[in-house]
């Protein structure tokens, strides 16, 4: 009898991989391990994607976030109206109105100013249009070879609404999921972009600044209705329900037939053996609501220009806590399963 | 989208599903050899519209969990050096090898780079004629054209920093190891489609023979895989053992010639070890020797790299479809995707990887919680659909615009 043990595995981790970025479960394990220890406290510990702060009575929300896209400039954006766009997100999905943002730009030198321009005159209109202004910033510049062109930071503070409290840690047995619309859309984009990969795809990023699509919603809902939303950026779809699941230790349950990915998405994704479910969406948003609103806060979706493909996609389950799964067009279920690291292309 | 949709139609599924219902009399156990096929049959969940009888047992066709960690650990050590620019399809850099990783390389400041095509390693070659490059070659008989015509193209082109880290093998002589064991169960296999766009059918019709034993060669949409056991279960039925071909849209039986020209001008078969089975003998490729100088182990000389296979991994027995992963006490707990044990886990086509994604439920948890769905492996008779063909069971079209 073969004893059923397996080779030993490779030592603990002692360097960043590429994965810790993904937005998967080594982006999972570096918060728990590194990050939530060094800085605890009870608003960094509800893990969502904005801080919800009271300061003199006014409650706030705060948030940032990175930009290292490669390509900076891609089909439907750049890598500066995307630094606006997914800051604002990030307060409008928490339930915030977005107000001020902050800009801090780290510069390769011999990066080409006529770029540079280009990109700040990109995050002028992108903040104009999400009605936000950007009030601080900072530069530094690294030596050639220290940095990939630019990278961005951006920050921001919104007012959130009166009596709005969301969190991913309150999606509740009978809820309903609720997507914006198609998926894949950034990710797609932005890898036939890439050098290496030629392909021909008139895939655009979907990248938009969806606090008018949130204010619609909460225009159709009444108090408390919304549960929670977020956007579903790098790790997708599947990774942001994950994380809705195993925070408010609830099962999740989505309709494969409900999910709409454009064509030239799923080509691509044949093509390279990718899960459009795991692949970054810039102007999308994932909502968890009360089921006896659904249909009203879907149908304000649908009028919105942004939310014109928004769907219910399943339910809030009590079972199996902590786990996404997906009825597919067999009938047949399956596990939506967090990836560990980026999705890799297969070899055939 | 066309050759895709018609593939996935779910009422097409299900009246295959039961057309095999109405044939099956007792238990078979069938055999898909690719991973790609496994990651079908796991993702749609079709072994669970098969009827009970129908085992499927998962096959030995996934090229990163064959791998031997010899090789990885030869490509560890080609990648580290400082000059080398390594370039691999994406599955391999995170497969262990003895103590590290492709990841871990990189991380280390190695150059290693993922591509989709071996071509495009000779145009980082063209581009960067002050680094050497090297390819990691790796695959069944299907990527060996492509790796086979990046060398070819190298030496026309007189690169002369440009090699190919060979690791290929070869479907039918370890079918041949499976199907000669004295503990196989296999009595039906699906052969891998895509191989045979390549080869052709006839090395499978000399094992069909030999083992008296019913061969589908078949593709890898879901309607192909329920298609092909349809035909495997009817041979069975009837006592035939032929070779039948599902997947026509692609396989002939000479297969793609110039394809197989390409390799026998670069390759010449050899033994090769296989990560779960033991070495095979002639079950192969590495470069002939009037290409030697593209031969990444000869240019490298890493003859010496030698590994020790752990014995008692279950992954052996898994290739082999003698176990399924869920029978492994690690599977799910110890062994995960993000700190996989063993390389079944680590590729996206590896079994356990696919068990893992879509099927943990299995282990130790009550199955299909989704309203609507069967319980797995449910013998209760199901109405087919009835609907035109081609059309897609959806109650909406998922795809728009």
């Amino acid at each position: 009898m073969i004893p059923l043990v397996c080779p030993a595995p490779i030592a603990t981790r002692d360097t960043i991989l590429l994965g810790h970025g993904s937005g998967g479960k080594l982006s999972a394990e570096l918060l728990r391990d590194v990050f939530l220890p060094a800085f605890a406290n009870p608003v960094l510990a509800k893990l969502d994607d904005q801080a919800s702060i009271e300061i003199g009575g006014a409650r706030l929300a705060f948030t940032t976030d990175s930009f290292v896209v490669k390509p900076l400039f891609f089909p439907g954006g750049d890598i500066g109206s995307l630094a606006v766009h997914g800051t604002v997100n990030d307060l409008a999905v928490g339930g915030a109105i977005p107000e001020f943002l902050s800009a801090g730009f780290i510069l390769e030198e011999g990066f080409p100013m006529a770029d540079l321009r280009r990109i700040a005159d990109s995050m002028a209109s992108a903040a104009a249009r999400a009605g936000v202004t950007i009030v601080t910033g900072d530069t530094k510049v690294v030596e050639r070879g220290s940095g990939d062109g630019v990278y961005i930071n951006t920050a921001g503070i919104g007012r959130l609404r009166e009596g709005v409290q969301l969190s991913a840690s309150q999606a509740r047995p009978g809820d309903a999921v609720i997507l914006s619309g198609s998926i894949g859309d950034h990710g797609i984009a932005i890898l036939s972009q890439r050098e290496g990969l030629e392909l021909e795809s008139d895939v655009a990023s979907d990248s938009a600044a969806l606090h008018t699509l949130v204010g619609a919603m909460f225009a159709a809902s009444g108090a408390g209705a919304i549960r929670c939303m977020r956007d579903p950026t790098r790790g997708g779809v599947a990774s942001t329900l994950n994380e809705i699941a195993q925070q408010s230790a609830v099962g999740i349950e989505i309709d494969e037939c409900t999910i709409v990915i454009h064509s030239a998405v799923r080509g691509a994704c044949e093509l390279l053996g990718l899960d459009p479910l795991y692949v970054a969406n810039e102007g999308k948003l994932v909502a968890v609501v009360a089921r006896e609103q659904a249909d009203a806060i879907v149908e304000a979706m649908r009028r919105h220009p942004l939310g014109g493909d928004a769907a219910i996609i399943g339910q809030v389950t009590g079972a199996h806590p902590g786990m996404v799964t997906m009825r597919t067009a067999f009938g047949t279920a399956r596990i939506v399963d967090m990836l560990a690291g980026d999705q890799l292309p297969r070899i055939c | 989208m066309k050759y895709i949709d018609e593939y996935r139609d779910a009422g097409v599924a299900k009246g295959i599903a039961q057309a095999v219902r109405a044939l099956v009399t007792r238990p078979w156990v069938l055999m898909e050899i690719c991973g790609g096929q496994t990651h079908t049959i796991m993702r749609y969940g079709l072994d669970e519209m098969l009827p009970p009888e129908i085992e499927l047992v998962h096959g030995p066709g996934c090229p990163v969990c064959v791998a031997p960690l010899e090789i990885i650990d030869k490509a560890l050590a080609i990648a580290a050096r400082p000059g080398v620019i390594f370039v691999s399809y994406g599955d391999m850099l995170r497969v262990p090898g003895s103590h590290s990783d492709l990841f871990r390389v990189k991380a280390a400041g190695g150059d290693v780079r993922i591509a989709y095509s071996p071509m495009d390693a000779v145009k980082l070659a063209r581009e960067n004629p002050t680094r050497q490059v090297v390819f990691f070659g790796i695959g069944f008989e299907t990527t060996a054209p492509a790796n086979a015509m990046s060398v070819w193209q190298a030496r026309r082109e007189g690169l002369r920093n440009f090699s190919l880290l060979a690791a290929h093998v070869l479907v039918p002589p370890a079918m041949r190891v499976i199907l000669a064991s004295p503990a196989n169960r296999v009595q039906g296999l699906i052969a891998p489609g895509h191989v045979c766009t390549v080869m052709g059918t006839r090395e499978y019709e000399d094992l069909s023979r030999d083992f008296h034993l019913p061969i589908v060669i078949g593709g890898f949409e879901p309607v192909d895989l329920l298609e092909a056991v349809r035909l495997l279960v009817a041979q069975l039925e009837e006592g035939r053992a032929e070779v039948e071909n599902q997947y026509v849209r692609s396989v002939t039986r000479e297969g793609n010639q110039p394809a197989q020209r390409i390799i026998e001008q670069v390759f010449e078969v050899s033994d090769r070890q296989w990560r779960g089975i033991g070495a095979i003998p002639m079950s192969g490729y590495k470069l002939r020797p009037e290409f030697a100088e593209y031969d990444a182990e000869l240019v490298y000389g890493t003859g010496e790299i030698t590994a020790h296979e752990p014995p008692e991994c279950i992954s052996a027995l898994v290739l082999q479809g003698l176990k399924k992963p869920v029978d492994c006490a690690a599977f799910g707990s110890l062994c995960t995707p993000e700190r996989p044990l063993g390389a079944p886990m680590v590729s996206s086509e590896g079994v356990c990887a696919a068990y893992h994604a879509y099927r943990r439920r299995d282990v130790g948890q009550p199955i299909l919680a989704v309203p609507g769905g069967r319980p797995r492996l449910s013998s209760r008779p199901e109405p087919p659909e009835r609907r035109p063909a081609g059309t897609i069971a959806c109650p909406t079209e998922p795809e728009v615009r």
